[in-house]
């Protein structure tokens, strides 16, 4: 893929969101750039998820722009739109099958309708898809409930990659994996970020996953951005709460990890 | 945007030559497909078995995807099967790793049992339709049978019992189920009233319309009109709530709590029934002589003093009563096919959708047979 890494894909800017009669988003400004891993952190209630809901449509704004692939979204047409969409894949926190497909039909869902293209490819697609994502061929005939949670959230993203989107939209990826499983994911994440060349914008609360995996990490609080940078930037900053959250109790329990994971970081920079 | 292409090169004596150009993505792929399927099947001028060696150039590929990469993993794969020596050259260095994943993949399912066709597979599945219905009625017992253990459990403890819960669930199938239950049951008994009188008039016997409606009303018609929209209205969503209870694992949690998920949630709502269907089925009888009174008196010109005292002569006591001692055995019917189907709900939204059909198709089809064979036992018993 032609990376022209540093051109931003998503540019948010003076973004204002009213959520259950609250304003939630008060004047919110975010770039992701090409080919990085935004991690994105906030306390629980500060509004990340509406952020992204905002971001890929599902919550109306009340002032701001977003603007994804160039296209500003809230003046795009019923056609420009559906093409941004096709641009983006989410994964949502529960997975958010279909519970009434198997994961191999779930996968090709988003394919058959809107490629079109022969039953025999649709299904070597999809198949090829979950063997992206570290599954078995044989998970396409598995129907959700049939799942553990790691493979569910495996199969999601399998759907969420089936169009080749440049945009990946990851909602609490790692939650509710076991640290070996999270850790899996982390990687998966990685590989294919280097072999498809996505951006991914990952609301996240796990730390290690932030220290494996982002190019850049950005904060949330009170309704803004009160911080945006790579790991250094996080852990000099004097904001309270970051403080508190990369240096606090659960913080230090993972120092190594945290180490190793910058070694990581480097690396890859 | 530069479409996909595939060329086939000039064809040597024991190999072939494909030559591919332009942007191998998801967009091109419904147009790359045909191609490769050519490319498969090409020959030039020789037998498919005599080419040796395939080599495929992706110097000018401008774009690749993973469309792109196992399409021309596919081709590699379908000539390599063949027997021929196949290689990738000109691939640009940063779709290396892509290209790698894809072809990494092993892409085949295993194949399925063979499914039995014909007439075995009708018998088989005569045969599973029959066994569902006798795990039905197992299920049903089995129900019943730990409705009975909560029941008298909560006898021996009336304080476990959750009298909010029933009165809730009273509320909700009783008191919000009222003014349907009266207009359906009003319009039912205008209609018969007018059917009967329209007919009966030929015969110049208009007067016993007033039989029929009083009979019909009271011993059949109110009770089962009631029950077949309780087992829609009511049935139904308790199927529903259960089932999604059951989805959501809130009956697994209310267990590990110690607590009987019968007891709990199923006794409340099946005794709520047993109140509510008696009180609706009096209530629907009212509003369906009260419909065949006002037509005799309007369309009929049947005087409502002597409707009155006709029906005063035609029915008695033992006609109201057959009606209403029927209501609370419907009522638990309904109850336990409901509660029976939304605890057999699975994980997924269509199961939830299927219990719920099955739930009110099921009720229904029971409260018609409860119904004739009331029919019977009081035929024998000569009332």
């Amino acid at each position: 893929m032609a990376t022209r890494s540093g051109d931003p894909v998503i540019k948010v800017r003076d973004l204002v969101v009213d959520f259950a009669a609250r304003r939630v988003l008060n004047g919110v400004d975010l770039d992701l750039k090409r080919g990085e891993i935004l991690g994105f952190v906030g306390a629980s209630g500060a509004g990340k998820s509406v952020l992204t809901r905002t971001i890929i449509g599902l919550l109306p704004m009340q002032a701001g722009s977003i603007e994804v692939l160039g296209v500003e979204l809230s003046k795009a047409s019923q056609a420009e739109r559906q093409a941004v969409d096709r641009r983006w894949g989410v994964l949502f926190q529960q997975g958010a099958l279909f519970s009434s497909l198997t994961s191999g039909k779930n996968v090709e869902f988003p394919i058959r309708e809107y490629l079109r293209l022969s039953p025999k490819l649709t299904t070597e697609i999809a198949i090829s898809k979950l063997e992206m994502v570290g599954l078995k061929p044989d998970v396409y005939r598995n129907y959700p409930s049939e799942l553990s949670g790691g493979m569910i959230k495996r199969v999601a993203l399998a759907r969420a990659l089936a169009l080749d989107p440049e945009i990946l939209f990851l909602d609490e990826p790692t939650s509710g994996l076991d640290p070996i499983s999270a850790a899996e994911f982390d990687h998966l994440l990685l590989t294919l970020q280097e072999t498809l060349g996505i951006s991914v914008f990952m609301v996240t609360h796990d730390l290690d996953s932030l220290h494996r995996t982002c190019d850049r990490i950005a904060v949330l609080s009170e309704g803004k951005i009160v911080e945006a940078g790579n790991m250094d930037v996080m852990l000099a900053s004097q904001h309270p709460w970051l403080k508190e959250y990369f240096h606090g109790e659960r913080a230090h329990t993972d120092f190594q990890v945290a180490i190793k994971g910058r070694r990581v970081t480097e690396r890859r920079a | 945007m530069t479409a996909a292409t595939l060329d086939h090169g000039p064809s040597r004596d024991d190999g072939l030559d494909l030559k591919a150009a332009g942007h191998w993505t998801a967009e091109h792929a419904r147009l790359l497909e045909p191609l490769i399927d050519a490319a498969s099947h090409a020959t030039g001028k020789h037998d498919q078995t005599q080419i040796r060696r395939i080599v495929f150039d992706a110097t000018r590929v401008e774009h690749l995807d993973t469309y792109g990469a196992w399409l021309i993993e596919r081709t590699l794969r379908v000539w390599s099967s063949r027997g021929a020596e196949t290689e990738l050259i000109g691939l640009q260095p940063n779709y290396r790793n892509l290209f790698e994943k894809v072809r990494a993949g092993e892409h085949k399912l295993t194949p399925l049992k063979h499914k039995q066709t014909g007439i075995v597979a009708t018998f088989e599945s005569v045969g599973r339709t029959m066994m569902a219905v006798f795990t039905d009625l197992t299920m049903i017992f089995q129900i019943a049978g730990q409705l009975i253990v909560a029941f008298l459990s909560v006898c021996a403890h009336p304080r476990r019992f959750r009298f909010t819960s029933m009165i809730n669930h009273l509320e909700r199938v009783c008191w919000h189920a009222v003014p349907i239950v009266v207009l359906i049951t009003f319009l039912i008994g205008a209609i018969i009233a007018q059917q009967g009188i329209f007919h009966f008039r030929t015969f110049g016997a208009d007067i016993y319309v007033v039989d029929m409606v009083g009979v019909l009303v009271l011993r059949e018609l109110g009770v089962l009109i009631v029950c077949i929209m309780i087992a829609g209205r009511s049935g139904s969503a308790y199927t529903a709530e259960l089932g999604s209870m059951k989805m959501r694992e809130e009956v697994d949690a209310l267990r590990t709590m110690g607590f009987d998920p019968i007891e709990v949630l199923v006794l409340p709502r099946i005794l709520a029934l047993m109140i509510a269907v008696p009180i609706l089925t009096f209530l629907g009888s009212m509003a369906a002589l009260y419909g065949g009174g006002l037509v005799a008196w309007l369309y009929g010109g049947i005087d409502p003093k002597i409707f009155m005292s006709r029906l005063h002569e035609s029915i008695n006591g033992q006609t109201f009563a057959v009606g209403m001692i029927k209501a609370p055995f419907m009522a638990l019917i309904i109850g336990l096919v409901a509660c029976m189907e939304g605890m057999q709900v699975k994980g997924s939204a269509e199961s939830l959708g299927a219990k719920t059909t099955d739930s009110v198709v099921k009720s229904i089809f029971l409260v018609i047979v409860i119904d004739g064979l009331f029919a019977v036992f009081f035929a024998s018993v000569g009332i």
